[in-house]
């Protein structure tokens, strides 16, 4: 497959230049954000337009015991005040959460974590809404509450779920993948176990937008239009119907421009359906836009797993088996957004790159006085987690060996003839060449000169580590007949139509939150038929204008509406042969493509263009039996499998042997994505989830004092990386397509968060095993390298 | 949007104008200066002042003089001018130290030196670095100017000796003959505040040795300049063995408390290691710098 053409980016180059199809272009939507004509959420203003503030709990788990809003009510400016007990009276107090659990809107019955919505006030501006909130007078009966996951299952703890029937422990699920027997029976036998307990800390996608809605309630016909933060339009209308009971007919959601989601925006938040509420009751539109530390507070973290993982190898390196059990901490109602079947996500691919023969896995999900969540923060379905527990594993029993960690590596890497390759735990890999790219790795970082580097620092005292990760995402959920979130399967439908002049819309069903969709799909559909992407245009985030489709997460925009829209657009193209046919008076078989046009072969000269084409099925063309007067065309693209992107990771780091402190000084990012449409956005993807990985890395953990208090609420305590904390990045690339997907693309927007965290773990490791240092847990502040440095390592939670 | 408490906005046109409206307003007035401190905490309603006067316009405040023996820099003078002054760079390299760790551009444009003396957070540096450099405060109020030492001006986190009524206007400092100064602090992420930081200014005399010294700490509980660190070094020439000694000294001084940036024990380690930094650093500055005669020269 011919893919990669790398044009430098310049807009001002001549039309020969630029790239008909795929290639390195500017992307379309920039003219509008660098000028600041992005339009956001908090951007609308309608008529009339009232505004919303929710009270939120100051405490973790608490009996309600009463609510007083007379001061509120009185206060000018405020029309309304709505509790728990009024949403009671509209069956809308608890509401359905993406994973067969319900989460309360408003608190009825107790509080169940610190920032929990109490009661929401609308008012005619945002600052009486905001300064009303002081005058509700809340009374709490403290409850004690449950902040170690590690305790969550104790018979003493108290039940965060009460209120579910005949429930008296804080369980969630148990799921477990592989075969336990078989992994056991390896072990038994190995030459060399290595086990080590990993903590994935919780922490936040905190998009630079926070999470808000406008909901537009109209009372005579009983239309809901809601403009809201969402990476999924379409499952949100329906669950809206559900949860709301308006028919879904009458729902219209709108996700304009969004600052940045990470799997933040997927959920159904209460302060969105407190929004309708709002419109519903006031008869009038309702704003409801959350701040900074209700979005770190209360909305959808990340991670949160206790790993206890073992690695079995042969004396020689040849790696067998691993296995692992986990502690997930769900929070307090179990709204994390997972694919029914998988209650821990994707995590049974922490079998990684390796041939191994055997694995299995045991996760137990738990209720804790914590924010729900659980799926987000750019981790491809808790792949992030798995990666991060073979990495580690990979490189704890490389040290175990004394054996290169590259080498380890490469000696276990699954070969480019085992694909497609059925792991373990029942996944397909569909594709790879894992040797190439570490190779490539390797180079581009000058691994063995590093090496050298290495130890002579070391014989100077100084600390300097080498971190190598190697990952396998699977990612565009996913197949029907495997993946539904809430009963909706998991494939997206396009729609194209081709205007008379020869310009055309696509109107695609994932939601953009900075990912280039306007460009990348036009560079699809352009590739496809000829037409340059410019003439392109791409419409989203509209229920009304829009197919339906499941969104924008887990990295499944290219996988799967990538497939829909390279499908919908070839459907165009052979409809357009028969147009073609039909103008040249041939017939369709006697004609041959070339980018843009239909010919008649053997005669180059005689030919129609897409352009003309679409001219003629509008005009007045004598179209064959069968084909009606447009160059349209929809489909629904159900993917047969996901898709395998991977990628080798250098990381070089020093240590301040005097304060801990760590500088990331080189990063090398090598990431096969298959066909790669865009190099500049793939590039911009990579570099942005470089840094999330130093930021998790080094930096970002959401903690809780022993009372359940959030301690990560707000941009002073919940750190982000800035461009100080990181290097220049050095990516390169290899192509080995998905043989199953229609244009051999894999998604790569979560590639390097989930890729990166390892690599630079384990090269801290690296740098401090001179002091006998073999693990450290994120995030690697000053004070916890120290601690390990002082032999005291110890786990965040 | 993080919305403060409803509050009233007075803008000062001069510094006997900000005096009369503070004493107009009363308690509940704060001074507003660079904003970077108190709009965050107004923000939580951590604070909420009534009335916030802002002295912005105050730009016979924004100065940097040398005067005889003496620096006089206006309280208004913003962290970025600070940084970029040659003149501070030569005399006290520890402002550039400091101000180059102080948060982020976008701050130091607007944050001022005075302000950030009287917001008084205890993780705040130029504290410790006008602490080293045995800085004056010049306070102006009803009564008067008055002038403070350093020791003086600061009553504890968040508090200073600046009353109600009154505006600080200046910081002076004496200048030294061959004299250094550094800066060191270790945070999680750049802007973050300091886990700890530490900085120290000597001047020797002309057979070499301490003539005088002075070593503060940032974000670990002390307030002052460490006495039992800086006698071990004042009369001494200036050696590593005395910088360890100084480094654990300064430790022992130290009263931190544990929170998210570290436990307590991290961060007295962090106080002797930065101690010695800052004291190796400082000396090395110290004997290269200019004698009395070229500068006048």
């Amino acid at each position: 497959m011919t893919i990669t053409v790398d044009h430098p980016a310049n807009p001002a180059a001549g039309d020969a230049d630029r790239p008909m199809g795929y290639g390195r272009i500017q992307r379309k939507e920039d003219p509008r954000f660098v000028r600041g004509k992005g339009h956001y959420v908090d951007d609308i203003v309608l008529p009339g337009m009232l505004h919303g503030a929710i009270l939120r709990s100051p405490v973790a788990h608490a009996r309600l015991v009463s609510i007083d809003t007379a001061a509120a009510l009185a206060h000018p400016g405020v029309v309304a005040v709505i509790t728990g007990q009024d949403l009671l009276g509209l069956n809308l107090a608890w509401a359905p959460t993406l994973s067969a659990d319900v989460q309360a809107v408003l608190v009825t019955d107790k509080v169940r974590f610190q920032g929990q919505e109490v009661a929401f006030v609308v008012a005619e501006d945002r600052y009486a809404a905001r300064d009303a909130l002081e005058l509700i007078e809340v009374e709490y009966d403290v409850l004690p509450a449950v902040v170690d996951a590690r305790r969550a299952l104790d018979p003493d703890a108290p039940v965060v779920r009460d209120e579910i029937e005949g429930r008296t422990d804080n369980h969630i699920f148990d799921w477990e993948a592989g075969d336990a027997v078989e992994t056991d029976a390896i072990f038994a036998s190995a030459d060399v176990i290595v086990s080590q307990e990993l903590v994935y800390p919780r922490s936040h996608p905190a998009p630079m937008e926070t999470c808000g809605a406008v909901a537009d309630f109209e009372p005579i016909d009983g239309t809901l239009t809601l403009y809201e933060t969402s990476q999924a339009p379409h499952a949100h209308r329906t669950l809206f119907a559900i949860v709301a009971g308006i028919p879904e007919h009458k729902i219209r959601i709108v996700s304009p421009d969004i600052g940045g989601g990470f799997g933040n925006k997927v959920g159904i938040y209460p302060g969105y359906v407190l929004a309708v509420v709002g419109s519903i009751v006031t008869g009038k539109p309702v704003k409801w836009v959350e701040d900074r530390s209700e979005n770190l507070m209360s909305t959808s973290f990340a991670r949160d797993y206790i790993m206890q993982g073992e690695i079995a190898a042969t004396k020689e390196g040849k790696i067998l088996a691993v296995r692992t059990n986990v502690l997930a901490d769900h929070g307090a109602f179990n709204a994390t957004a997972q694919p029914t079947k998988y209650p821990a996500g994707f995590f049974h691919i922490f079998t990684g790159s390796y041939d191994l023969q055997a694995a299995h896995c045991t996760v137990t999900g738990v209720y804790t006085n914590k924010a729900p969540g659980g799926v987000a923060y750019a981790c491809s379905f808790r792949v992030t987690e798995a990666v991060y527990l073979v990495e580690r594993l990979v490189d704890t029993l490389a040290h175990q060996l004394e054996m290169d960690p590259a080498e380890l590596r490469l000696k276990n890497f699954i070969k480019p003839e085992q694909f497609p390759y059925l792991n373990k735990t029942g996944w397909e890999y569909d594709s790879g060449d894992y040797e190439r790219a570490m190779r490539l790795s390797m180079e581009i970082a000058g691994y063995d000169e590093l090496r050298r580097e290495q130890k002579e620092k070391r014989e100077r005292g100084e600390l300097m580590g080498i971190g190598i990760s190697f990952f396998t995402e699977t990612v565009g959920a996913g197949p029907r007949k495997h993946m539904d979130i809430v009963g909706l399967g998991m494939a997206d439908g396009a729609e194209l139509r081709i205007h008379p002049t020869g310009k055309a819309v696509v109107r695609i069903s994932v939601q953009s939150q900075g990912q280039g969709h306007e460009t990348t799909f036009a560079q699809i559909v352009a590739e496809e038929i000829g037409i340059p992407p410019e003439d392109i245009d791409v419409v989203h985030g509209d229920t009304d204008q829009t197919p339906f489709g499941l969104g924008t997460y887990g990295s499944r925009s290219t996988p799967v509406s990538g497939g829909a829209v390279a499908l919908v657009a070839r459907k165009v193209r052979e409809k357009a042969k028969f147009i073609a046919a039909a103008m040249l008076e041939t017939r369709p078989e006697d004609l041959e493509w070339e980018k843009g046009r239909w010919f008649v072969k053997g005669d180059p000269s005689v030919g129609k263009t897409i352009a003309e084409i679409a001219m003629g099925a509008h005009g007045t063309v004598t179209l064959p039996e069968g084909i009606d007067g447009n160059l349209d065309a929809e489909v629904t693209y159900d993917p047969p499998n996901l898709t395998f992107p991977f990628g080798a990771y250098i990381c070089v780091v020093d240590v301040d042997p005097g304060t801990g402190h760590v500088t990331v000084r080189r990063f090398i990012a090598v990431d096969d994505c298959g066909t790669r449409i865009n190099p500049m956005i793939i590039e911009g993807q990579v570099h942005g989830g470089l840094t999330d990985g130093v930021g998790m890395a080094l930096m970002q953990i959401i903690e809780f004092d022993e009372a359940g208090n959030n301690l990560g609420g707000s941009f002073m305590d919940y750190l982000i990386p800035t461009a100080m904390e990181v290097p220049n990045w050095e990516t390169g690339f290899t192509v080995t397509p998905s043989p199953h997907h229609p244009i051999g693309a894999k998604g790569i927007g979560e590639s390097a968060t989930v890729g990166s965290p390892p690599a630079i773990v384990n090269a801290i490791v690296d740098a401090l095993s001179p002091l006998g240092v073999t693990h450290i847990d994120m995030p690697c502040t000053p004070a916890r390298v120290w601690e390990a440095m002082q032999g005291r390592a110890r786990p965040p939670v | 949007m993080q919305i403060p408490a409803p509050f009233d906005y007075a803008r000062a046109t001069s510094v006997a104008d900000a005096l009369a409206l503070l004493e107009r307003h009363g308690p509940e007035s704060r001074i507003v200066a660079g904003g970077h401190s108190l709009l965050p905490m107004m923000k939580l309603r951590l604070a909420r002042p009534e009335w916030l006067i802002d002295i912005n316009d105050l730009f016979e405040l924004d100065f940097i003089l040398r005067d005889g023996n003496q620096l006089r820099v206006g309280a208004m003078t913003r962290h970025t001018t600070l940084l970029e002054s040659a003149e501070i760079a030569g005399l006290f390299p520890i402002f550039a130290d400091a101000e180059r760790v102080i948060a982020d551009p976008v701050v130091r444009n607007r944050g001022t030196i005075g302000g950030s003396l009287c917001q008084g957070d205890p993780a705040e540096d130029l504290t410790t670095v006008c602490d080293v450099l045995r800085g004056e405060a010049v306070i102006r109020g009803p009564g008067g100017e008055r002038t403070l030492a350093m020791s003086e001006f600061h009553k504890g986190p968040y508090e200073t000796a600046v009353g109600q009524n009154e505006l600080l206007c200046e910081i002076r400092f004496p200048i030294r003959p061959r004299s250094g100064s550094a800066y060191e602090k270790v945070e999680r992420r750049v802007g973050d505040w300091a886990i700890v930081a530490a900085g120290a200014a000597v001047s020797l005399a002309d057979d070499g040795t301490i003539d005088d010294v002075a070593i503060g700490l940032t974000a670990v509980g002390v307030s002052g300049t460490i006495a039992e660190s800086e006698a071990v070094l004042r009369g001494e020439k200036p050696r590593e063995d005395l910088f360890v000694e100084a480094g654990r000294l300064a430790a022992l001084a130290s009263n931190p408390i544990a929170d998210q940036r570290g436990p307590i024990e991290y961060k007295r380690h962090l106080s002797d290691e930065l101690t010695r930094r800052v004291l190796r650093s400082a000396c090395a500055r110290a004997a290269v710098s200019p004698s009395p005669t070229t500068q006048e020269g």
